[in-house]
């Protein structure tokens, strides 16, 4: 349980950090929080020959609200303190509720936004909340700066867009895409990963939906979005037929897994409770 | 002070790390319960080898060095985090704080401490000094925190003995101690 000999390094600036990760032959590593990473390290699962500690880039440490109402968090930015902003909270509740989940709270103390969704764990609640909030990644290496959309970052387990010489310097939460919200999960304890957990996020017209988006999380090796359940809830108003319609099509759209943690069985009955759930109390924020 | 004080004391004394490591030495410098501390550590070295063998500060108990027992936790720039999960390297500049500052050498126990003693908050006393830790945080805010947030602290610790009844009376004394009591 201890880990292999590295070398550290904590750059000031971007520009170092991507020239230290580009050196093929010191096989270097970022690290962010640690709270994936240091375990991986001592359990030797990982065997890097440089860290390159990016939480002391000051670019990286902000996050803010841009002039088209988006909400940028830079790749140093803690767990906790996005988690307690009153930005976020007033304008992105289901990032709040879905950083809410993760460990503990001195495990988000150290833990980063950025790294959890850089890090992909497919029970993990932060990639399910970008893909349901329609997040954007920005993305900087030797070729240049990208932004990757949520709907392609995510890439397979433990898999992002991020190459090996990149860091994803940011992530950016459009302007909040409905007002009515609900971040659902199981777990076998408060704070472990979801076995699984649903994002849904609704806006209506009048009284009838009008925009749905519907995320799975621990149902497969990327966050699931469920496309044919968000056509069976847009036009209605969240009656229970409506809300069965959209279980039945979201269940018609899930192959999760057996593993260690559950049976497929299992996490698509718990998948169809929590969806129900999430689907009514979205209604109800909205109205 | 010299380095074969017997027993923890608060007062870091570094010991001579043993030099057959390979890679990846750093000096660095920072602050232990007070006192200002400079070390040479290899870039491996996790947080809570530092303070225990470097430091001889081995209040601060290592049960699982995977983040999920609580046993380990420190303050590090006053709040609680896992000293398994973190690097020494990474502390340049910081400032710790470890069981061995509650009630440094013959010092009355703080209200925390106390209220665990009277409360009956410990048993065998292997995860006692993270749940100190994190209660010392939770005690030292503008105000009290609420029920929820403290039930969340709490869930970052696991305890095989006590089945956390009496953890939770002794948390709920120290608030009380601390911000005057509250309704329940
Ligand atoms: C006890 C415990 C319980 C936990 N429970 C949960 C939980 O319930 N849900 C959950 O989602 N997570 C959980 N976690 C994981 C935790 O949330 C981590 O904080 C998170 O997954 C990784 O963030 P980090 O900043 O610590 O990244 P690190 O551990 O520093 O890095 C993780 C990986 O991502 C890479 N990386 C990090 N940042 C970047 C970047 N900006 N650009 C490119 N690559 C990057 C690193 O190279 C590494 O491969 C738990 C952890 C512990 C120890
Ligand atoms: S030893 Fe650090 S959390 Fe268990
Ligand atoms: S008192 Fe023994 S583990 Fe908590």
């Amino acid at each position: 349980m201890k880990p292999t000999p590295f070398d550290y390094t904590a750059p000031r600036t971007l520009t170092d950090a991507l020239a230290l990760l580009a050196d093929e032959e010191r096989d270097a590593k970022v690290i962010a929080g640690g709270q994936s990473l240091i375990p991986m390290l001592n359990m030797r699962l990982a065997r890097p020959g440089l860290l390159v500690d990016i939480t002391r880039i000051p670019e990286l440490g902000s996050s803010h609200v841009d002039a088209a109402g988006a909400l940028h968090i830079g790749a140093a930015v803690r767990q906790h303190r996005a988690e307690a902003d009153p930005a976020v909270r007033a304008g992105w509740p289901l990032l709040a509720a879905a950083l809410a989940h993760i460990g503990h709270p001195q495990i988000r103390r150290r833990g980063t936004v950025c790294g959890s969704l850089a890090h992909h764990d497919p029970a993990a609640e932060l990639p399910t909340a970008a893909l349901a909030l329609d997040a954007s990644f920005v993305i900087a290496g030797p070729r240049g700066t990208r932004t990757v959309p949520a709907a392609e970052f995510f890439v397979a387990t433990f898999q992002t867009a991020v190459d090996a010489d990149e860091v994803l310097t940011e992530v950016v939460f459009p302007a909040a895409p409905g007002r009515g919200w609900a971040f659902e999960e199981l777990a076998r304890r408060h704070g472990d990963f979801a076995t699984v957990g649903v994002a849904v996020v609704l806006d209506r017209a009048g009284d009838a939906v009008r925009s749905a988006r519907i995320v799975c999380c621990g149902a497969g090796p990327v966050p699931v979005r469920l496309h044919s359940a968000e056509e069976a809830l847009i036009g209605t108003s969240v009656a229970p037929e409506a809300v069965a319609a959209a279980v039945c099509a979201a269940l018609a759209g899930l192959d999760p897994a057996d593993d260690v943690h559950a049976t497929a069985t299992y996490r698509r009955e718990s998948a169809a409770h929590l969806l129900a759930r999430a689907c009514t109390t979205a209604w109800e924020r909205c109205s | 002070m010299t380095s074969t004080t017997p027993v923890p004391t608060s007062t870091p004394t570094v010991r001579t790390p043993p030099l057959t490591e390979p890679s990846g030495w750093h000096e660095i410098r920072l602050t232990v319960n007070g006192e200002p501390v400079t070390a040479p550590v290899e870039s491996r070295l996790l947080l809570s080898d530092f303070l225990r063998d470097r430091l001889g500060l081995t209040g601060t108990h290592v049960g699982c060095e995977h983040g999920v027992c609580g046993a380990c936790t420190v303050l590090l720039d006053g709040e609680p985090v896992r000293s398994c999960l973190t690097l020494a390297v990474q502390c340049e500049g910081a400032e710790l704080r470890t069981v061995e500052s509650l009630a440094p050498d013959d010092a009355p126990l703080t209200d925390v401490q106390r209220a665990f003693h009277e409360c009956h908050g410990m048993q065998c006393g292997f995860c006692t000094p993270g749940f100190l830790m994190t209660t010392t945080a939770l005690t030292d805010r503008p105000e009290r925190p609420g029920a929820t947030e403290v039930a969340d602290a709490l869930s970052g610790h696991l305890c095989r003995c006590t089945g956390y009844r009496n953890i939770r009376r002794s948390v709920g004394r120290a608030l009380d101690e601390t911000y005057g009591e509250c309704a329940k």
